[in-house]
């Protein structure tokens, strides 16, 4: 399964399922649905609800 | 005891003096009402007098209030549509207000000291409501999202609706953001720099955005242009009614009116600075990084904007939830008291730069300093460090 990218619809950070993030602890190749739902965006804030899933480019 | 004793039982000690954020939108009907019932010319200068004078003394009256809801209450208190119809209240009234204030200023036969009052009570309001704007523009529901550009109207501002999500949010308390400002910088330096900066960082971001769906900066999904477009409505309809006489009145007002809100920008985050990560990552934004105020009274006016350290580490929390933490800094007094400090430079270092010294422990190379004198504070508070003095 190709990897995602979700953009928060806050401040427009993107997650992308490859890349992780790895300030966060979450290690690259974590899928959305692994990414626990207390999570947040790390530039605004945001909740993980708060994200919307993005086209891969 | 049962267990229904035990279950969190909380109160929103707050809950019935929300509406008064709107009640503060209607001071020039107010001081209109005033004059008429006691012909007091002062009564035009009623909403200064109530900003810069009423709030400030009865924060200092009233004083703190460290109350927070409980987790398991927040879920709850969220939904509750009461609190958000307290805040969509004050949209109606600034139009109202601001409609009365230019056709006052047309057609009221007033002073030259009278309309210099009406003028300035109208921008307090106008600045007031991007307060509102701000607390309807980080909802996800489109509704409150238009009603935050339409509050932004009147002080033709549309582009923070944009920016404060967008750009303030991510860049907060870091060197790159227009709208922090720095340790050693007064407020008349912070004005242009974060006016200036915020304006271009909007575009910026809008075209970003809309490149990405294939769209030009210069389409009609461009949310700046959108809310400017009710700034021209507006003004052009008043123009249109009331001739070009109301539009030095319209363009005073909301000049005076955003500088109410970059005087709040500049006192949120002075000095503050999130650490970079090994990676060249910015720390996230954290309790520390903002200064806040349990000062009442201010809190009721705008909306626990003063809670600030929890509004950026949850953006999209409402304000009735939003919560007191001990381990953010405290500002001495509340918003409505520092903005008058901050109007003052000298009187604002030197009541704020040993708050920032100390809170970084005098190491300032923590610390988000002006550039042109970066060296300098660092190196003289180091050698206070070594001896011991900070």
């Amino acid at each position: 399964m190709p990897f995602k990218k979700w953009r928060c619809v806050i401040c427009d950070y993107v997650y992308d399922e490859e890349l992780g993030a790895p300030n966060d602890g979450i290690e690259p190749g974590t899928r959305w649905a692994d990414v626990p739902d207390s999570w947040s965006c790390p530039d605004c804030g945001a909740s993980k609800a708060d994200f919307d899933m993005v086209e891969i480019d | 005891m049962t267990t229904a004793s035990l279950a969190p039982e909380w109160h929103d000690s707050k809950r019935y003096l929300w509406p008064m954020g709107a009640v503060v939108i209607a001071l020039p009907l107010l001081g209109w009402a005033l004059y008429a019932l006691s012909g007091w010319a002062i009564s035009w200068w009623l909403a200064p007098i109530f900003v810069y004078g009423v709030i400030p003394l009865f924060d200092w009256l009233i004083g703190t209030d460290e109350n927070n809801p409980p987790e398991a209450r927040v879920p709850t208190l969220e939904r509750e549509r009461y609190y958000r119809w307290a805040v969509y209240l004050a949209v109606p009234i600034e139009y109202l207000s601001v409609v009365f204030g230019a056709w006052m200023f047309a057609h009221g036969t007033l002073a030259w000291h009278e309309i210099v009052g009406l003028t300035i009570s109208v921008a307090m309001i106008s600045g007031v409501s991007i307060n509102t704007a701000h607390e309807l523009g980080h909802k996800t529901d489109t509704f409150e999202r238009w009603l935050a550009k339409i509050a932004l109207g009147p002080v033709a501002y549309g582009h923070f609706f944009v920016e404060h999500n967008r750009g303030h949010h991510v860049r907060v308390a870091t060197p790159e953001d227009p709208a922090s400002s720095r340790f050693g910088e007064n407020f008349y330096e912070f004005l242009p720099r974060s006016m200036i900066g915020s304006l271009r960082s909007a575009w910026a971001l809008e075209r970003k955005r809309l490149a990405r769906q294939n769209r030009s900066v210069w389409s009609i999904h461009n949310e700046n242009l959108q809310a400017w477009a009710i700034t021209v409505v507006f003004f052009g309809a008043l123009t249109v009614w009331l001739g070009w006489i109301v539009l030095p009145f319209l363009l005073v007002q909301a000049f005076y009116g955003a500088t109410l809100l970059e005087v709040v920008n500049y006192l949120e985050h002075y000095g503050l600075k999130r650490q970079t990560r090994a990676d060249g990552s910015y720390e996230r934004c954290q309790p520390q990084h903002s200064w806040n105020s349990n000062h009442v009274v201010t809190n009721i006016f705008l909306y626990h904007l003063q809670r600030h350290s929890d509004h950026h580490a949850n953006p999209t929390r409402s304000y009735q939830a939003l919560r007191h933490f001990s381990e953010a800094p405290q500002l001495p007094s509340g918003y409505a008291s520092m903005i008058l400090l901050a109007y003052l430079p000298p009187l604002w270092f030197k009541i704020m730069d040993p708050k920032v010294v100390a809170h970084y422990r005098g190491d300032m190379r923590l610390a988000n300093i002006k550039p042109s004198r970066h060296d300098a504070v660092i190196a003289r508070y180091a050698a206070q460090r070594a001896s011991g003095v900070v």
